[in-house]
């Protein structure tokens, strides 16, 4: 039996750990572009501008990651809009770590002392200029181990298009086990190759995180 | 774009939709009060137990926290009657979701350990307390207070996580949803009513934890690092 | 008059560092000991000995009918007849100042409820404090919260009390008022042992006072005589710049 599953089943699983892969960092560009735009807007933006902002993340953040996908997969064709399942989970994907990357990020800018704004201010630099050469350096700093934190959490949850058929890592598991009925072995696998790419990136947000408190501690 | 929304067929099916919101409910309520007792149990194992249990829940820890809880639902229902135990969907939800919050919450319990000075437990036992009398009279509340809003937040994550557990097919919202779906096509409508339930729900439960924040906190402790009392924990430290 | 506190050849090592290197010191009861000497010099270790909060490698404690050093002692039976005051106060902020005072009492004593007014009453009058009762602490100046541990630590009626440097963290305009309340204490003949760095105060109303230099008792004598007529190289150096 334990042959069933073998050498050409890791290389199936490899495969779909690809596209894993492959989903996770388009999330990542596609919701940071975006979660980036909407953090500078929910902290510094005009009220208006605020406000929906906020609305967005508040609703998204309280709605599962599943019904998100679902809605992209299964809604939209009712606009005339059917997406293949790479795309529908894409779309779903980015507009959930938009919301979050944005609430992160958002935390990081207002975490920059108000002193720094004033104190900038005094010395001439406009708004803008501000933004860039002071407050950005240093809310990048802050962010930098919550952001790869964040990673982790949007590896694992490109599991959840599985769910609309996409064959990522997990939905290869599903596929494995219909073959070879080993389910053990299979989500084994699957799960070590899934914490093969999580543990190093949290163990590098960790560092990330402490080496800032060092850092603020120090000031 | 000329589609037109109809919600009547979905909202005809209210009593599966309430069934679906009780077990969600259901569900989540377990895995909270099993997932934070187990997160509590192995923050403390960490903390001062001996050094095999240390290892054994930073193992733990990681291994949950750095795989999907998709993947860990699917290895209890699929993976363990392989090993000769068999678990209803309902149970494997309970379980995979419960050990999956026990290993977020065991860290965020940590971080609250951490975050109470040494200083504060020095002067409960100066005053004859036991050890667990100090940590029930002097560190428990402050430390709750220091992590609500992580913990909380957790929390909010694992309620909406539960819908996953529609993958093993375990009662609960998503699956009641699906069911609807794939028999009145209309697919729009029936994930926007779902969302909108899981967002209702989950203003109730951070509504319930405001509650309970409330009679926790009688008062507001302000972080430790506004404490006045820190800077002179450092002082001493250093002399 | 009988020994409150006798310690006899106290070594301490934190790893390989040697910090108390044979401490002897004899308190009687009644007495009011002093204890000055420069930071480092491990004054706050053996305060921290003395009731338990340290353990030590060498050496005896005796202290309010318990003794340290020969095998395993009930540390908490021990720290209830042993008040300790420390540097940063160390209220617990989530309770109120009588709340903070009936803790102890009511978890170790199992005080009845009915007689936590009439204790919280006490012990804050004896501090000057009788209209914080209801207050937090961070509702309070440093001296008042320490005035608050202060009373905190006499709710359990301690044979002995330790302060460790109680005025240090305090602004000087609020040092009289703690040192104002440990004078009181002192005259209705508590045993204290006091780590302090006010000389002035030492000299007033300490009967001895111990100079401590590198982890030993380097002079000790009645206060007069340790700041009137200093007889080591290394007193002299340390009290002439603070007596100006
Ligand atoms: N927990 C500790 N671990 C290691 N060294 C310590 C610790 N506490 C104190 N020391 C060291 O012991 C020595 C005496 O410290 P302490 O008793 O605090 O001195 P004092 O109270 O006289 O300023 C110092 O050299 C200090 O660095
Ligand atoms: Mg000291």
């Amino acid at each position: 039996m334990i042959q069933d599953f073998g050498t050409d089943g890791v290389i199936f699983l490899a495969r779909g750990l690809m596209w894993t892969l492959g989903l996770s960092v388009a999330t990542f560009l596609c919701g940071g572009i975006l979660g980036l735009i909407f953090a500078l807007g929910r902290s510094l933006g005009p009220r208006w501008i605020r406000l929906p902002i906020a609305t967005y993340i508040e609703l998204v953040q309280a709605t599962p990651l599943l019904i998100v996908v679902f809605l992209s997969f299964y809604g939209l064709p009712f606009f005339g809009l059917y997406l293949p399942p790479l795309a529908a989970a894409s779309l779903a994907l980015t507009l959930y770590a938009t919301a979050f990357l944005a609430d992160i990020w958002r935390g990081c800018i207002e975490a920059v002392p108000r002193t720094q704004w004033e104190a900038s201010e005094a010395l001439g630099l406009s708004g803008p200029e501000t933004l860039r050469h002071v407050i950005m350096p240093q809310a990048i700093r802050i962010s930098l181990g919550p952001t790869v934190g964040f990673m982790v959490q949007i590896v694992k949850n490109t599991s959840v298009t599985a769910l609309i058929g996409f064959v990522e890592l997990t939905r290869a598991g599903q596929l494995l086990n219909n073959q070879t009925f080993q389910p053990f072995h299979v989500f084994i696998t699957v799960a070590l190759m899934y914490f093969a790419i999580c543990y190093p990136m949290s163990l590098w947000s960790e560092k990330l995180k402490e080496k800032r408190n060092v850092d603020s501690t120090a000031h | 774009m000329a589609y037109e929304m109809n919600f009547q067929p979905v909202l005809s099916r209210a009593p599966e939709l309430i069934e679906g919101t009780i077990a969600t409910i259901e569900l989540s309520a377990k895995s909270i009060v099993v997932g934070l007792a187990v997160g509590l149990v192995v923050a403390l194992g960490r903390h001062d137990g001996p050094r095999a249990v240390r290892t054994l829940a930073t193992v733990y820890i990681e291994m949950f926290r750095n795989t999907p809880l998709l993947v860990q639902l699917f290895l209890l229902f699929f993976g363990l009657p392989f090993l000769g135990l068999r678990l209803s969907a309902d149970e494997a939800a309970v379980i995979a979701i419960s050990l999956n919050l026990g290993a977020y919450s065991a860290e965020i319990f940590r971080a609250g350990l951490a975050a109470i000075s040494k200083t504060q437990v020095e002067a409960a036992l100066a005053l004859g307390l036991s050890k667990l009398q100090a940590m029930r009279h002097v560190v428990l509340i402050p430390a709750l207070k220091v992590i609500y809003p992580a913990l909380t937040g957790q929390l909010t994550l694992t309620v909406l996580g539960t819908s996953i557990a529609s993958a093993i097919s375990a009662s609960e919202l998503t699956l009641a949803g699906a069911r609807i779906e794939s028999s009145t096509f209309r697919s729009l409508e029936t994930f926007l009513v779902l969302a909108a339930i899981y967002i209702a729900i989950t203003i109730a439960f951070r509504i319930l934890y405001a509650l309970v924040g409330r009679l926790l906190f009688r008062r507001k402790v302000p972080p430790p690092s506004m404490r006045a009392a820190s800077a002179f924990d450092k002082k001493e430290a250093r002399a | 008059m009988s020994t409150a506190l006798h310690i006899e050849g106290l070594k301490k090592y934190f790893g390989a560092h040697e910090v108390l290197k044979g401490v002897d010191l004899e308190v009687a009861s009644g007495d009011v000991i002093a204890v000055i000497g420069r930071s480092g010099s491990g004054k706050s270790t053996m305060l921290r000995c003395i009731n338990g909060l340290e353990p030590f490698q060498q050496g005896r404690i005796r202290i309010a009918g318990h003794v340290l050093g020969e095998g395993p002692q009930n540390l908490r039976v021990l720290r209830t007849e042993v008040g300790m005051v420390f540097q940063s106060y160390n209220l617990f902020p989530h309770l109120t100042v009588a709340e903070n005072i009936t803790l102890a009492p009511r978890v170790v004593r199992k005080l009845p409820r009915a007689r936590h007014d009439e204790l919280v009453d006490k012990v804050l009058s004896r501090v000057g404090l009788l209209d914080k009762k209801h207050a937090y602490p961070d509702e309070l100046s440093g001296g008042q919260q320490q005035r608050v541990a202060i009373a905190r630590s006499l709710a359990m009626e301690p044979r002995v009390m330790l302060f460790d440097e109680v005025t240090s963290a305090l602004d000087p305009e609020l040092t009289g008022e703690v040192l104002k309340a440990i004078q009181e204490l002192a005259e209705t003949g508590m045993t204290m042992v006091l780590v302090t760095h006010e000389m002035g105060f030492a000299r007033q109303v300490a009967t001895k006072t111990v100079f401590m230099h590198h982890g030993r008792v380097w002079e000790s004598g009645p206060s007069e005589e340790i700041f009137g007529n200093p007889q080591t190289d290394e007193l002299r150096a340390f009290i002439e710049p603070n007596l100006k």
